[in-house]
């Protein structure tokens, strides 16, 4: 292996000088008194080669020994990755010692003793390359697919494969033999380079299926679906967290992997304490067994910050290839740029716009496209849907980050810091937002079937409201209540309706917080009908009046167990009310 | 200073307003140097050329000046020692007392493992409700004042300190003036409270790159009453803006690319490893972080607020409500993150509904006063509106206001029973039921 030595340093980037050939992104160990720092090669000019640390870097000197390790960085993949708690360069954090982070600490991600109950599905003579399933586990009640190593691309022919039986990660669980006739012994673990997308799958077709996030806003009006992809800017405090948070809690997916990259520690503590105890609500079971955790939060070095997306995505990865549906979340994507930022700066490259890189664009684009829908090469379909919080700086969305965003991210959450004043929670601009998935075909097609074939009459129906309830509103301001005719007033409490009975939503009531697609179609068929009824008022006083006696009811229902005898009540005064006008 | 073993080195090879190079071997990076008698760190190093930042600044500095270095990244002694002591960036005693004995301990440490952490989830009263009921803190937490300098940030901030009952106080000051600092210090001493303040300060007449070091040794200094003797911490850092100002300075002396608003790329990092530190420990011991931030014009989106408002969790704002003629914290603008950790379960269960519906009917007036402004005749619901905002302010938000949790919740339930009806509130039937006052 290429050794070299330390000949500069600059903060966290490290100039070494090398005595062999060495790859680009290739992972080096800089050895400081005993401790070996992890980093990874970043530029090259003549026999100076530029490295990023993943660690501090204080008292390090010149002189000090390097070591290359002729990969790039890797992660390890396998059983037993959920309920884990990782960070950005995927070693464990419950493993590591003590209550502060200690430099140059590196743990494994796995637990090599644990035995799984391995069940073969390969037969031996059959024909397989990377990705194939050889075998399955139940981790957390889930199938986890043992599977030829994603590196094995050729083709190989299975000569044994273990029989159902307790094994760890190490045992061989299978034999397959190449074209050579040379022998590899599989074990249930593989490593892969997290920078390198996995594209073992036949085809990668349009996403269609709605994911249930259980947020009104999202699924009635601008629903995300299995696959795909979606970000939400949004200024400080205007709940960005919040959201993501209930997503991930409450979305119908089999893993849910949360990148929390360069934010808050307190946001992942409360991860950390909630997840073992919250049920998934479309299984019963603690929402942690489903859940991966890659944390690097804003104190943690820099350089890890940039590595945790891609270890996150690549795990993501994994589990897609098992066919199962994976929701990563990466709060926030801007912290993750802006650790390419710090290091542009101090490669003193040309810096682009606000100083970030020139290719941030290619970057943020290239990362958006793994994830998606595939068919997989025996016929199963997995998806990774991926959802990115992105946090521009002075609230101002005409930056880089927002922007290239925008050009790949198929569904906009544009949170308002109007809305997030007036506490309507969550604060999803309801006409900005956008889902590019409304006008797939494709997914007409599935919502006729699945929920109804008005729904989207109905969706386009409210939306256009909304719209003339802004517009009126305006008009209100400059004209004044009765400035404008009393008709408009009802058109503009209808929009309020709109808004208090479906876009917000309590995040921290028990029953409000999740709302099941039955539901949603539940409310928004009793807004419509609402909507859709003529009101005769004398004045405007009486308009306003009357609409928030409708609005507190159904806000009670929206409070109430579903179709309980509390809620019926409430629907039986809600009836009463509309009859009396 | 230079002991025996330590080399010499006198080829300067630059010399800028903030950084000096010099010809060095075996030099650590992050090491503390001497240049001519002053203190210095190392910040880059290139073979042999080795450049410190001299936190004095390099006025005078000849190119022959003596250059010793330390072999060691800033420190600080601590143990008990330190409680009621005053101090400079460097740690140094600025009270007369004597150099405080201890463990010596780099400043800048690790951070904590995210798993060790706990979720922190002790109220901090302050009997400000404008705080208590809106924005309640919760120990651990990292929150600052987004403040322009007219406002009374620094007693607002002293008035919380000696109510949060914290085992100790630290007062970081950044580019403070002397007449703040001699505030902060009557006011403690009045209260009886010297014992439990350790203060680490950089006035105005201090040099500007010398409060780089501020934060770190007051949280150093945090990180040892905290875990070391599971004492809860009140950290005050005043002001932060003066620190990325002085960022600023040493990234534009090293020739780095500036970003927003002229401040270094690394600014969300440089601000995160600060409030950071803020924690609640495993074994009970917390360190709790009140900054303040001062801003131009009140403009938020400017680099340092903004970043710091991704960090923090949540902000105070200060504002003068003219009807009352009173300072009242902003519930508008206010936010803290942590408050739900708290609020309704150790606080009474109506805490979050009462407080969202109080604030929206604020709102509700401010909309009533924007009509009024423009000359519209006014409803009848406007005008009730506009009559609680008032008593809101006055009875609530203003900062003189002093009372517990339970007195806060009813008197806003008063003042909502006074100017609404029930169903005007938009709160749940049963909390209505058991709280609204005939």
């Amino acid at each position: 292996m290429t050794k070299g030595v330390v000949k500069g340093i600059i903060s966290n980037l490290v100039i070494v000088e090398v005595d062999g050939p060495v790859a680009q992104n290739e992972i080096a160990y800089i050895n400081l008194d005993g401790t070996n720092l992890m980093s990874e090669v970043i530029k090259v000019i003549g026999k100076n080669v530029y490295v990023q640390v993943f660690e501090s870097t204080r008292g390090l000197k010149v002189g000090a020994g390097v070591e290359f390790q002729g990969h790039m960085l890797e992660v390890v993949l396998g059983p037993g990755l959920l309920e884990r708690n990782l960070d950005g360069l995927e070693n464990d954090l419950d493993k590591m010692e003590g209550v502060f982070l200690k430099r140059g600490q590196y743990t494994f991600p796995l637990d090599g003793e644990k035995l799984w109950n391995f069940k073969p599905v390969a037969q031996v003579g059959d024909i397989v390359s990377g990705g194939s399933w050889l075998g399955e586990v139940d981790e957390n009640f889930q199938p986890h697919k043992i599977m030829v190593p994603f590196v094995m691309t050729d083709e190989y022919k299975v000569k044994s494969v273990a029989p159902e039986g307790e094994y760890n990660i190490y045992h061989t669980i299978a034999i397959v033999e190449d074209k050579n006739g040379t022998e590899h012994k599989l074990n249930m673990i593989q490593k892969w380079p997290v920078k390198v997308p996995v594209t073992l799958y036949k085809e990668k077709p349009r996403p269609f299926k709605l994911l249930e996030t259980g947020v009104r806003t999202i699924d009635t009006l601008n629903p995300i679906v299995e696959g795909g992809t979606g970000f939400i800017p949004g200024a400080f405090g205007t709940g960005k967290t919040v959201l993501q948070h209930a997503i991930s809690k409450q979305a119908e997916a089999d893993i849910v992997i949360i990148a929390a990259c360069g934010e808050r520690a307190n946001e992942v503590v409360e991860i950390f304490t909630e997840f073992p105890e919250l049920d998934d609500p479309h299984t019963g079971r603690k929402l942690m067994e489903r859940t991966i955790i890659v944390a690097n939060t804003s104190n943690m070095p820099v350089a890890a910050r940039e590595a945790s997306v891609y270890t996150a995505m690549t795990i993501g990865e994994y589990y897609r290839s098992m066919g199962l549906k994976v929701l990563l979340m990466a709060d926030s994507t801007s912290r993750w740029a802006q650790a390419l930022r710090e290091m542009s700066n101090r490669l003193e490259e040309l810096p682009g716009p606000d100083a970030f890189p020139m290719d941030l664009s290619a970057i943020i684009s290239n990362f958006y496209g793994r994830a998606g829908h595939v068919t997989l090469n025996n016929g199963r379909e997995g998806s990774i849907t991926f959802i990115g919080t992105v946090s521009p700086a002075g609230g101002n969305l005409k930056e880089p980050v927002t922007e290239n965003t925008k050009k790949v991210a198929r569904c906009y959450y544009a949170l308002e810091q109007d809305r997030a004043d007036r506490k309507r929670y969550p604060a999803i601009n309801p006409i900005e937002s956008y889902s590019k998935y409304i006008e797939y075909p494709e997914f007409e097609e599935y919502i006729s079937k699945e929920i109804s074939g008005d729904w989207t009459l109905k969706v386009n129906d409210i939306k256009t409201r909304l719209l003339r309830g802004k517009e009126i509103a305006e008009q209100i301001n400059i004209l004044g209540d009765d400035g404008v005719p009393v008709e408009y007033h009802i058109t503009f409490w209808k929009s309020e309706l709109i808004d208090f009975v479906i876009l917000q939503q309590d995040a921290f009531d028990e029953i409000d917080s999740v709302t099941p697609i039955d539901r949603q179609k539940y409310i928004l068929d009793m807004v419509v009908d609402i909507c859709r009824t003529e009101f005769k008022f004398d004045n405007f006083n009486q308009v306003a009046e009357y609409f928030k006696k409708l609005i507190n009811v159904c806000r009670q229902m929206n409070y109430s167990e579903f179709k309980s005898d509390e809620f019926n009540d409430y629907r039986g005064q809600l009836d009463e009310l509309l009859k009396n006008i | 200073m230079a002991k025996a073993f330590q080399k010499i080195y006198t080829k300067i090879t630059q010399i800028t307003k903030a950084t000096c190079s010099v010809k060095a071997t075996d030099v650590g990076y992050d090491e503390l140097a001497t240049v001519d008698g002053r203190l210095a760190q190392v910040v880059k190093i290139i073979n042999d050329e080795v450049t410190l930042q001299i936190f004095e600044g390099t006025e005078g500095i000849p190119t022959n000046a003596e250059v010793v270095f330390l072999g060691k990244a800033p420190s600080l002694k601590v143990s008990d020692q330190l409680a009621g002591r005053f101090f400079n960036a460097y740690g140094d005693p600025i009270d007369g007392g004597p150099v405080p004995e201890g463990e010596e301990r780099q400043i800048g440490g690790p951070s904590v493992n995210p798993v060790r952490r706990k979720q922190p989830s002790e109220l901090i009263a302050t009997g400000i409700s404008g705080i208590d009921l809106n924005n309640t803190l919760v120990s651990g937490q990292k929150i600052p004042f987004f403040a322009d300098p007219d406002q009374p940030f620094n007693q607002v901030m002293a008035t919380v300190a000696l109510r949060a009952k914290a085992d100790k106080i630290i007062l970081g000051g950044m580019g403070m003036t002397n007449d703040d600092y001699l505030y902060y210090k009557n006011v403690f001493s009045n209260a009886g409270a010297l014992d439990r303040i350790i203060s680490f300060m950089n006035t105005t007449e201090n040099p500007a790159v010398e409060r780089l070091l501020v934060p770190d040794m007051a949280l150093t200094a945090a990180e040892y009453f905290a875990v070391d003797k599971n004492e809860q911490v009140l950290v005050l850092l005043s002001d932060m803006t003066s620190y990325a100002d002085a960022l600023s300075i040493v990234s534009n002396r090293m020739d780095q690319i500036p970003s927003k608003d002229s401040m270094p790329g690394s600014l969300y990092s440089d601000l995160a490893k600060v409030y950071e530190k803020a924690a609640q420990f495993p074994d009970g011991g917390s360190i709790t972080i009140i900054a303040v931030t001062t801003l131009s014009g009140g403009d938020i989106t400017h680099a340092v607020p903004d970043n710091t408002g991704y960090i923090t969790e949540g902000q105070l704002f200060l504002r003068r409500d003219s009807d009352v003629g009173k300072v009242i914290v902003d519930p508008f603008r206010s936010l803290s993150r942590l408050k739900q950790l708290v609020q309704g379960k150790k606080t009474r269960e109506d805490h979050p509904q009462v407080m969202n519906a109080a604030v929206r009917l604020y709102a509700d007036a401010a909309n009533a006063k924007t009509k009024l402004e423009n000359g519209f005749d006014l409803t009848d619901y406007d005008q009730r509106a506009l009559s609680f905002a008032k008593d809101y302010s006055e009875y609530l938000l203003a900062i003189d206001v002093n009372l517990d949790t339970v007195e806060m919740l009813d008197t806003t339930w008063a003042l909502l029973s006074k100017h609404f009806r029930p169903q005007e509130v938009n709160m749940k039937r049963e909390m209505v039921d058991k709280y609204w006052k005939n």
